[in-house]
């Protein structure tokens, strides 16, 4: 049996330090740190104190997933670090140590597009669970705190396609400002989403953006979330203002609503107008239950077959890049030459830099 | 026999050896490409010292001050470097490595962005020919740094444009070999990061 490449991925692009090692297709380690307690004061990432959180993270975090997965570092095939799109000076941190790594061990290197790697995550398995084809071409919905975007996947490490993106804030930007405004925690996800439990979907309409027929010809698979922010906190505002006491369940619950209907409702069209029967989620929103849910229904009744990794593997992490730099080897391609830097605007038909 | 990486400044990659001395040096004076260079003259200096990354006892890293986002460059790659070689990463305050064998009292000037820079005073050296820092690193304002230096007349006055880290790597052996303590293992960032803590929730309407 022919064995597979060993890879152990280095992700930085934003607030997570990642390290991941898979055998091939196989999950072995997939150990994150998380700077993410240092930006609750600010109520946003950082980028400065995600910097200094790398720093700091990488040698533990890369120790603890050589133990979790049981490898030797003289046993690694190879080494991928994301070099885009995210962070310049977070991302920086990765592609100095990746490059070192690389060198001190005498093995190749491959620099990989950090969206791109978001749809590789489903190619990952534990160890204990059967392979599985990612089946292509596929759409997916890749929405975060820092990206919100729509891409046809021909082809995992060849062809990969923008649809479409945010051409303002990021969802996951969106609900850590709601949550803001209704004095809710960062981050907003997790928040709006335990409020909205008991909130009602349909207490208030808020607008959905980028969905009216004029917005649709030019903007048909982009996003965005700003006008919708500012209606959230025009409401808020008009309420205390005379005197209402502000549901926070229903506002939470509405906003949601909105928010999840435009990126399913988006996600779904493109599937259809392409005629791709297929649908992958993946960035840390996918943790929100009426996002998976609404996807789910929607998918369905459409003949549409949705994947969603693990939650682990679909907020950042290093198993994701190690899975696409698995994969490039896996097609015979080059390893990168060590001049790449870090493109905080890497476009994702830039799969591999 | 040591591998010195320093990105304070530019970049500078080192190989060096107690008896050979300085075995290679190569410098990048762009203040920009830290990321995209770094690779490129570990490999280099590597290949045109002759020397096996199993050879090396340990790798010199240049801990600042310097502009953050590059500094750390240097620092990751060699903290990852030391690590793959499961070898210990020698950190010392990158001002040091113009302050070796000196004679007489030096004033070291390097730029720190946002228009300061970051000072150190040394004394004439010890007699083993190592650093004797008097005071710093510091930052000050350009046109302050006459008033905030203790005795700045008594020093020869060095702006740096970079810090070479062939004489950066023989002070890690030096000081290896004395038997003396390293620097600090953390970055010498002197300023805190760059946050605007969110002023309250501005109306819209
Ligand atoms: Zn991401």
């Amino acid at each position: 049996m022919k064995r597979e490449p060993l890879v152990l991925g280095i992700e930085t692009s934003c607030d997570e330090t990642g390290i991941g090692i898979v055998r091939g297709t196989t999950l072995l380690a997939n150990t994150i740190a998380s700077s993410m307690d240092e930006h609750a004061r600010y109520g946003g990432v950082v980028p400065e104190v995600a910097a200094r959180a790398h720093l700091e993270a990488l040698r533990p975090t890369l120790e603890a997933a050589l133990a979790e997965a049981g490898v030797a570092l003289n046993e690694l095939d190879a080494i991928a670090v994301t070099s885009g799109p995210g962070l310049a000076g977070a991302l920086m941190v990765g592609v100095g140590a990746a490059k070192a790594l690389a060198l001190a061990l005498g093995i190749p290197l491959y620099a990989v597009n950090h969206l791109v790697g978001h749809v590789g995550a489903d190619l990952l398995h534990a160890p204990d669970e059967p392979e599985h084809e990612l089946e292509l071409p596929t759409v997916a919905l890749l929405v975060s705190g820092g990206h919100t975007s729509l891409l046809l996947v021909r082809d995992l490490a060849n062809d990969v396609e923008l649809l479409g993106e945010t051409i303002d804030d990021a969802a996951g930007e969106a609900f850590d400002k709601v949550a803001r405004l209704l004095g809710l925690p960062y981050p907003g996800g997790p928040e709006i989403d335990r409020a909205a439990a008991t909130g009602d979907p349909n207490a208030i309409r808020f607008p959905r953006g980028l969905t009216a027929p004029k917005d649709l010809a030019r903007h048909r698979d982009d996003f965005s979330f700003s006008g919708l922010k500012t209606a959230v906190a025009r409401w808020v505002e008009a309420a205390r203002d005379r005197g209402d006491d502000v549901s926070v369940p229903d506002v939470a619950a509405s906003f949601r609503e909105s928010v999840a209907d435009v990126l399913t409702a988006k996600a779904i069209a493109a599937c259809q107008r392409l005629e791709v029967p297929r649908l992958l989620l993946g960035g840390g929103v996918v943790a929100n239950a009426r996002v998976r849910a609404m996807a789910q229904e929607r998918a369905d009744a459409a003949g549409i077959t949705l994947r969603i990794p693990p939650l682990s593997l679909c907020t950042d992490n290093g198993a994701m890049i190690a899975a696409l730099g698995a994969r490039l080897i896996a097609e015979g391609h080059e390893p990168s030459t060590l001049t790449f830097g870090a493109d905080s605007t890497l476009p994702v038909t830039t799969i591999q830099a | 026999m040591l591998l010195a990486i320093d990105t304070s400044a530019g970049t500078s990659v080192a190989v060096v050896d107690r008896d050979g001395g300085i075995l290679v040096q190569l410098d990048e004076t762009d203040t920009r490409r830290h990321a995209e260079v770094i690779g490129t003259l570990i490999e280099r200096a590597m290949t045109e010292a002759g020397v096996v990354p199993a050879q090396l006892s340990g790798v010199v890293a240049g801990m600042g001050p310097g502009p953050f986002t590059g500094l750390r460059v240097g620092i990751a790659a060699a903290r990852a470097y030391a690590f793959g070689i499961g070898k210990p990463v020698v950190s010392l305050i990158s001002h040091d490595a113009l302050a070796l064998d000196l004679r007489e009292p030096l004033l070291v000037v390097t730029d720190a962005r946002r228009r300061e820079v970051a000072w150190s005073t040394y004394a004439a050296s010890d007699e083993l020919g190592l650093p004797v820092r008097v005071a710093g690193p510091f930052l000050a304002a350009p046109e302050l740094l006459q008033k905030e230096v203790d005795g700045y007349d008594g020093y020869r006055r060095w702006d740096a444009a970079t810090i070479p880290a062939g004489p950066f790597g023989m002070l890690g052996e030096r000081l290896f070999a004395a038997g003396r303590r390293a620097g600090p293992s953390e970055p010498l960032y002197l300023r805190p990061p760059d946050v605007t803590p969110s002023a309250g929730l501005k109306r819209v309407s």
